[in-house]
């Protein structure tokens, strides 16, 4: 069996919205290194309520990288410092003994902190919502073969489609900006002829919203790309952009 | 009490056209006076909240994630059956049905999967309308493979990453409702209650899990899309969150649990490698299509793998079922890891994991035709497991995937209490003993998108348009009580053990005797241990922080507090079932060569249980819905 590694932790705690946070501090010294990282957490946990202490709260669910509920920044860095990978599958394999480790909930105007590392992401439900999907009623679909799809376009599709949704791209953005989110569903639908039809009133619609939510535009930093755990293109920023440009002038 | 599948007579390929013709319909002006509560947001919940609403219904749609988007369905990997037979191997709904009862080893109702089999071509229509990106072939028409327990090419898949895919269909179906007025929309919420008024289901009461504030909401008819129970095992594939809180409420409110003794066990998942562990990784069987599953022929063999030489290898899927080899369906290669282990041939550090090794894949194919097939895998695993699977076989372990059983429905997906239905994997309803591969997606997405929004109306069509008790009614009172004094009761008891460590308990309780092999004596005594261990529960726990905040630890003391309950059920249904069938092997009746022996004579039915009462010991009824096979002959299943 591998050896135990001490990790000294430093973690954000917050009663809730409208209260000032704080770090706190906890070394633990029973960390393995096939550990996810969020299974140090749990292990944190278990010794921090042993003691009478308050548990640190943080958003999680499948641990395995698929359904974004997780969105640690840690060490400044969203999700954690492996590529493509999202924090609930980075193993303490990637540390070592007597490393220091920050983690914070992603800090934008957009997601208020709910509590500790948690936070509110219904702003990105409220982008989908105003157009993020093809106009289709159940039942009213025609053959699935009877509209060939180019295979490359398809597969291209599919690389924007990955998307998460975990907020990391709008945490490491110095804007705050969720170009990448909102421009990986448009160019996802766009991809496809059956979401070409609604292709300018979506963008316009997306983007629109995403501006009333509260996050910044874009400045080309390509932060995002760098953190997201999909490793999605900011292309589809240039295509959101071009798209909602067109739009306004025709 | 008599229960009635209420499946239509007749010709199984004209049951549901006849049942669709024959069904009351709410007229149009009519459907806005009807609200209608969905809980759970997977493929079942999604896709039904946005068609009902499409229809006209006023939904309300309510979720335990911060997003409709996370629910647990977005997980799974491999992909959506249907019997399109485009690839014009043989393919047929007949086919699709018959594999898909057969799989379950005779114990579902041919009127239901044969709906199921049918409804499959209209939904990857449907998906594909919406812009889900299923892989395609260079011609641009749609790409299929072969799947686990399947002769022919049906599986639909977007890389593996198929559910998140469908899951995203049916969540933006959704939100489009929502910004039409069509869906209020509730996530962060919690069922801990379902309000029965005059006999039929009324509304329910949630937590707000971010203010931790109780709440009351009324409808004509609860759908549950809750999703399935696998978390009582502690360790699973399931996501964290996911539970069976809703159901089992519902179950205590009256609505019958049917065959909670079903678990499927699925065969090829990364091991355990310590007691932190929290969950466990699937690792698509698809993957069984190229990897050979082996373990070395001798015991304490701790050479490295790639040094054991073939003869020397027990390829022991291959040498015991020559005709489908490593393709067996998922119980059977689960039973035969645990055989091979339990032998003391099972290598890794704990002797608890088998080699599934891609060498001679990669020999004959090249190492790029692997990576492109599956490059995301590999590294998904060497990200876990800290080893190269391109050089050296990937070691691999059964593990708790999903559970067949669940609420008992009738035909039209209604529980036995009247305006309760249940879909997708909270009910029972479509996978008898044991479920084939993609064929989740497929039931969630038909009970979803065709069936609940066809059925619900011939219910509420009787219900007169505008009922209203109002939510100071005694009825939403009660449950309101009942559920905040349970939340009072487990933040005051105070103990010494946390929750995690009481959940990981029952679930070694669980696994050990109500997993992949079973017995009397075992069962009997796990009955003993969960009794006991809930006793402590109650009285030792230690649940941290307040009601009125956000407080994860007190969502999961509720959770496990139902999960004790469900295991003791699941423990006694188990062992009222004295056959194996499925993924339920009773060591008892087993052939020499470990192949389960059904008994149809006297165990041919759907085990109903009725909540009586927990009083140290659970009450519970057993009633039975007898299985009538019209169409299918029964037969041992051999895949040899």
């Amino acid at each position: 069996m591998s050896k135990d590694m001490t990790i000294h932790l430093k973690y954000w705690k917050q009663a809730g919205p409208d209260v000032p946070g704080h770090f706190e501090e906890y070394t633990l010294d029973t960390v393995n290194e096939h550990m996810s990282f969020l299974e140090m957490l749990d292990v944190l946990n278990e010794e921090l309520q042993l003691q009478g202490k308050e548990p640190v709260e943080f958003d999680y669910d499948c641990r395995e990288g698929i359904c974004g509920s997780c969105n640690l920044v840690i060490n400044g860095q969203a999700h954690g410092p492996k590529a493509e990978v999202a924090c609930c599958q980075l193993h303490m394999r990637n540390y070592k003994d007597g490393d220091k480790i920050t983690i914070e909930p992603p800090r934008a105007a957009a997601f208020p902190i709910i509590k500790d590392l948690v936070v509110d992401r219904s702003a990105f439900d409220r982008i989908i919502e105003v157009g993020g999907y093809v106009s289709v009623k159940t039942g009213s679909a025609q053959e699935a073969n009877a509209l060939p799809v180019e295979k490359e376009k398809s597969d291209e599709a599919f690389e924007y489609a990955a998307c998460i949704g975990c907020g990391a791209c709008v945490a490491a953005c110095p804007n705050a900006s969720a170009s990448l989110f909102t421009g990986a569903k448009l160019a996802h639908l766009n991809k496809f002829p059956q979401g070409e039809v609604e292709r300018s009133n979506r963008a316009v619609a997306m983007v629109d919203q995403m501006k009333e939510e509260g996050f910044g535009d874009c400045s080309n930093f390509a932060e995002c790309e760098a953190v997201c755990p999909k490793g999605i293109s900011i292309s589809a920023i240039a295509e959101m952009r071009r798209d909602y440009m067109k739009a306004l002038v025709s | 009490m008599k229960l009635d599948s209420k499946a239509p007579e007749g010709p199984l390929e004209e049951k549901w056209r006849k049942h669709k013709k024959e069904m009351k319909l709410v007229a149009p002006n009519n459907k806005r006076k009807y609200e209608v509560i969905v809980v759970g947001t997977g493929l079942a919940g999604g896709a039904a909240a946005a068609s009902m609403a499409e229809l006209g219904y006023n939904v309300k749609s309510f979720c335990i994630q911060d997003s409709a988007r996370r629910a647990h369905s977005i997980a799974a990997q491999g992909g959506i059956n249907a019997a399109k037979n485009y690839p014009n191997d043989g393919d047929s709904i007949w086919r699709l049905f018959y594999d898909t009862i057969k799989g379950g080893d005779y114990r579902s109702r041919e009127a239901n999967v044969y709906r199921l089999a049918e409804v499959a071509n209209e939904i990857i229509d449907q998906a594909v309308a919406q812009g889900v990106p299923f892989a395609r072939e260079y011609s641009g028409l749609l790409a299929n493979r072969s799947f686990g327990g399947a002769q022919v090419s049906r599986t639909f898949y977007a890389r593996g990453q198929t559910g998140q895919q469908l899951l995203l269909g049916a969540y933006q179906a959704m939100m489009r409702q929502v910004n039409e007025g069509g869906i209020e929309y509730h996530p962060r919420h919690e069922m801990l209650d379902v309000v029965i008024i005059d006999g039929q289901a009324r509304g329910i009461i949630t937590r707000d899990l971010v203010s931790g504030e109780l709440k009351r909401w009324e409808a004509d008819a609860v759908v549950l899309a809750t999703g399935g129970y696998g978390n009582v095992f502690y360790l699973s594939t399931n996501a964290k969150n996911s539970n069976v809180t809703a159901a089992w409420r519902a179950h205590k409110k009256g609505a019958l649990f049917a065959n909670p003794c079903y678990v499927q066990v699925h065969p090829t998942c990364i091991p355990v490698s310590g007691d932190y562990q929290s969950k466990l990784t699937l690792m698509s069987e698809s993957l069984r299509n190229d990897g050979r599953v082996w373990v070395p022929r001798k015991k304490g063999d701790d050479r490295h793998p790639n040094d054991i030489p073939d003869q020397e290898r027990f390829y022991y899927l291959e040498e015991k079922y020559p005709s489908f080899g490593n393709l067996v369906p998922r119980d059977v290669a689960s039973r035969n890891a645990k055989i091979v282990c339990d032998e003391g041939l099972g290598v890794g550090p704990t002797g608890l994991s088998v080699y599934l090794d891609f060498r001679d894949v990669i020999k004959r194919d090249g190492k790029d035709t692997v990576a492109a097939k599956y490059g995301n895998l590999f590294d998904m695993y060497e990200n876990i497991a800290g080893e190269n699977p391109y050089e050296q076989p990937m070691r691999i372990y059964p593990a708790v995937h999903y559970t067949m059983g669940g609420l008992w429905v009738d035909y039209n997906l209604m529980t036995n209490i009247p305006g309760l239905f249940a879909t997708g994997e909270a009910n029972f309803s479509d996978h008898g003993a044991n479920r084939l591969g993609a064929s989740a997606l497929m039931q969630g997405l038909s009970d979803g998108y065709f069936v609940l929004p066809a059925t619900i109306g011939n219910y509420l069509a009787d219900v007169k348009p505008g009922t209203r008790y109002g939510t100071d009614h005694n009825a939403f009172i009660e449950a309101e009580k009942g559920a905040q004094d349970q939340i009072d009761k487990l933040l005051n008891i105070n103990g010494k053990r946390t929750i995690v460590d009481f959940h990981r308990t029952l679930g070694k309780i669980v696994w050990d005797n109500i997993g992949i092999a079973r017995n009397k004596e075992d069962l009997e005594k796990a009955i003993k241990e969960i009794q006991e261990l809930r006793e402590e529960f109650w009285t030792n726990v230690y649940v941290p922080g307040e009601k009125n905040n956000y407080n994860k630890y007190l969502e999961f003391a509720g959770r496990v507090a139902d999960f004790f309950e469900l295991a003791e059920l699941m423990a006694k249904d188990a062992l009222e079932r004295e056959e194996s069938c499925g993924c339920h092997l009773r060591e008892e009746y087993q052939s020499e060569e470990g192949e389960a022996i059904r008994n149809d004579e006297d165990f041919s039915y759907v085990a109903a249980w009725e909540f009586k009462g927990v009083n140290g010991q659970l009450q519970e009824e057993l009633h039975k819905e007898n299985l009538e096979f019209e169409f299918v002959e029964l037969k041992q299943r051999s895949y040899k």
